[in-house]
């Protein structure tokens, strides 16, 4: 790229650069394919959000009554599936990643634009067929797809339908971490180290990972799983010669990964905002960094855990739990750092902050929780209760959603030019909170009471535990809405965003707030990512600016 | 958008082509690795039953000709060879080296498939077919060995010949796909040259992957 190239162009936002639907959906560029990710993957959190709300009001009554037993099996399984596969393995690596990466490493795209183009649209069709598994009847199998249940005769075309939605979204999730990896190795800006890189790169490069090395497991699972109930091979069902639990093997072989595809970019959030807002360079990067690589590593060993009491060996069971357990350390040291980071740090309670102090108070319990379930002998009978579901809804819905929602709003002025106004902000992520809260915590007691989990109906006793949770449930839903009202009202009436709102101190903010076409009007030269001397807040219209910078 | 001095092959968020090509043939490796972990679904799952049902394989393995699948193993062997070559003709200009090479990897490729179907075929045409639907037929039985005749047929040998399928039958997909790369390989063939090449080394890994699973399957199945 030559220099005069970049003068002539105009200083024109990559939002105004091109028009029209084909300029969009035919788009290599990297910022607007992050855009399509993000409307697509709200448009499905509503829709996992809406099944979610149906499932709490069946279960104001022990006896449920608002939809039939087999309607809520259906809300139950649907919503599940939505929420993991559309919403939160792709919601922050592919929405807020792609359009972050290549800014963060300054860089003008990622490696492979027209692959990522590819990956989306895998994502669309994925979520398309999930659609349609609605449209024809639904399933209700729940997520996990256990046959010989999932693949009898009598299920119907949905599965069928389910499990090629599931077969694109893995190809698509494959190629965004192919992309990044790839990305990541090769993109960076002239004189940035490894060292260099932001945290929520290293997040993403042990994401991209597991997206490469666990997701193609699960693709040939689904296809197996197609396979078997069409041509009947004999893999997964008994009446063929087949072995369910081989299902469950290949199934948590991904999924179990899959959980940390979900939490560490989420982790990679927090560092980021957690540095910013406490104006502090981030305690321990090297750890924080390495951790992450632990737990994808680590993470490949534990799946069976999920199958405790599905007939595996004792022997495998202790080993899993063992291996289950040191995920803990890795888990642990990012937090301390964290913790580390805020200490004696000049706090600014901005939104993004709130949502990060927020994810610290739901991630202890939710990972804490988890060591309960890791442990072979208190997970035997905690197996199938609601303290597994609250656990897993602390982790995925309560740390990942959070940091998702922080990570939003943190580069909402940078992939808007617009800023949100605070108040609406941290009203929605208080609210967000208390909902949270109220919607799971007593779930947890549920659960150890022995509430099992995945019925429309309930033992009278668990009446109170139920209700508090529905309120919640409305509580945690309004929370979201005004969250949503907060950024899209922002798109009318807010302020114009300076290039750095925040003073901090990573590339993608010395771009401009929307940036241009290929990101940055010369080619950067690496920072390093938590180095905040010299910046200086200038006004509310220009924002931070470097001390000695143009 | 070139810049200065850049070929027309330089996408814009590269440096220069050197970037390009190393990027690129990065993003293979791992694609490649997120292949073999494709196929290592089905390998464990050979792994699991085989492990299990010693007896199945046994006895399935004699209806296996190990003589067309030494011939094919030849033939793909070949084919990486020629595969290899062509990268060195991209490399070093020689267009017609170069066309040469991708046309003998591709009719290597059909060479493959088409003993592949006739494997196939003369099986299906015995009733050797997978899972619940395989019911070997009374000549095809009379023609084992009689070591073989002396065994009663195992219940569940279709799940034996599903996981032959499904292998086998995931990397004839392969090749197939590997075809229409070497097509589209010779139809871009003016572009190649000793600073765009990386399309013709990206398609050659993926041929020697392709090849390389074939090595395992060949003594799974036919030898072993």
């Amino acid at each position: 790229m030559t220099s005069n190239a970049a003068a002539m162009e105009p200083a024109e936002s990559y939002l105004r650069h091109g028009r029209g639907l084909r300029s969009w959906i035919l788009t290599f560029d990297h910022k607007r394919i992050a855009i399509m990710y993000l409307s697509a993957i709200l448009a499905c959190v509503l829709l996992g959000g809406v099944f979610a709300l149906l499932l709490r009001l069946n279960l104001w009554n022990p006896s449920g009554g608002l939809v039939s037993n087999d309607v809520y099996n259906k809300l139950f399984t649907l919503h599940g599936a939505v929420m993991i596969f559309l919403f939160v393995i792709p919601g922050i690596p592919a929405a807020l990643g792609n359009f972050v990466v290549p800014l963060q490493l300054g860089a003008r795209d990622v490696a492979f634009p027209r692959v990522n183009l590819l990956s989306f649209w895998l994502f669309a069709g994925g979520a398309i067929f999930f659609v349609a598994t609605l449209v024809v009847g639904g399933i209700d199998t729940g997520w996990t797809l256990y046959p010989p249940y999932s693949l009898e005769e009598s299920r119907g075309l949905g599965i069928l339908l389910a499990l090629t939605g599931v077969f694109l979204l893995g190809f698509s999730s494959i190629l965004t971490g192919v992309n990044f990896i790839a990305t990541i190795h090769r993109m960076r800006a002239p004189g940035m180290g490894w060292f260099d890189l932001p945290l929520f790169l290293w997040a993403l490069y042990a994401t991209g990972i597991i997206q490469i090395v666990a997701t193609p497991v699960l693709g040939i699972t689904v296809a197996l799983g197609f396979l078997e109930r069409v041509f009947h091979l004999g893999l997964f069902m008994p009446e063929y010669g087949g072995d369910p639990v081989l299902f469950q093997h290949f199934f948590w072989f991904y999924s179990h990964p899959a959980v940390y595809i979900m939490i560490l970019p989420a982790m990679g959030i927090v560092s980021e905002v957690v540095s910013v807002f406490s104006r502090k360079p981030i305690f321990g990067y090297r750890f924080i960094a390495m951790s992450s690589i632990a737990i994808a590593v680590i993470g490949f060993l534990v799946w069976g855990h999920h199958m405790f009491v599905s007939g595996q060996s004792a022997w495998a069971s202790v080993i899993f739990s063992f291996l289950t357990l040191l995920v803990a350390i890795p888990s642990a040291i990012k937090t301390f750092n964290w913790l580390a980071t805020l200490y004696k740090g000049a706090i600014v309670l901005a939104t993004p902050m709130i949502y990060v102090l927020t994810f610290f108070a739901i991630f202890g319990v939710g990972g804490l929780t988890g060591l309960f379930l890791g442990t072979l002998a208190t997970d035997v009978p905690l197996h199938d209760t609601y303290f597994v579901v609250a656990h897993f809804h602390f982790v995925m819905v309560g740390a990942v959603m959070t940091a998702f929602l922080a990570g939003l709003h943190y580069w909402w002025p940078k992939m808007t030019g617009r800023l949100y106004d605070e108040r609406i902000g941290s009203v929605s992520a208080w609210v967000t909170f208390v909902g949270f809260c109220l919607t799971f915590i007593p779930q947890f007691f549920a659960g150890v009471a022995g509430m099992p989990r995945r019925y429309a109906t309930y033992a009278s006793q668990f009446t109170v535990h139920n209700r508090v949770s529905t309120v919640g449930a409305f509580i945690l839903a309004s929370g979201l809405v005004v969250a949503l009202y907060g950024l899209v009202a922002s798109l009318r009436s807010g302020r114009r965003a300076p290039a750095n709102p925040w003073g901090a101190a990573s590339l993608e903010w010395t771009a401009a707030s929307p940036p241009v076409l290929h990101n940055f009007a010369e080619d950067p030269r690496g920072v390093r990512p938590y180095d905040y001397t010299g910046l200086r807040h200038v006004s509310d219209e220009a924002g931070w600016v470097r001390e000695g910078a143009r | 958008m070139s810049g200065g001095g850049s070929t027309p092959y330089l996408a814009v968020q590269f440096r220069d082509m050197e970037a390009q090509t190393e990027t690129g043939k990065l993003g293979v490796w791992l694609f490649l690795g997120s292949e073999i972990l494709f196929f290592g679904g089905l390998f464990t799952a050979y792994s699991v039953y085989r492990a299990n049902h010693i007896e199945l394989f046994r006895y399935a393995h004699f209806f296996l000709d190990w003589r067309l699948g030494a011939f094919n193993t030849f033939v793909l062997l070949t084919s990486s060879l020629s595969a290899a070559w062509a990268v060195r003709c991209a490399q070093l200009g020689q267009r017609r080296g170069l066309r040469l090479t991708l046309v003998v990897t591709f009719l290597l490729a059909a060479v493959f498939l088409v003993v592949k179907y006739f494997e196939y075929s003369h099986k299906l045409h015995n009733g050797i077919a997978w899972g619940a639907a395989c019911h070997p037929s009374a000549e095809i039985l009379a023609s084992l060995p009689d070591t073989a005749r002396a065994l009663p047929v195992p219940v569940h040998l279709g799940t034996f010949f599903s996981i032959y399928y499904l292998m086998t039958g995931l990397h004839g997909v392969h090749v197939l796909v590997g075809m229409g790369l070497f097509a589209w390989l010779l139809r871009r063939l003016p572009t190649f040259g000793p600073d765009h090449w990386g399309a013709v080394d990206g398609v050659a890994l993926y041929w020697h992957l392709v090849d390389l699973v074939w090595i395992f399957l060949f003594p799974l199945f036919y030898l072993i």
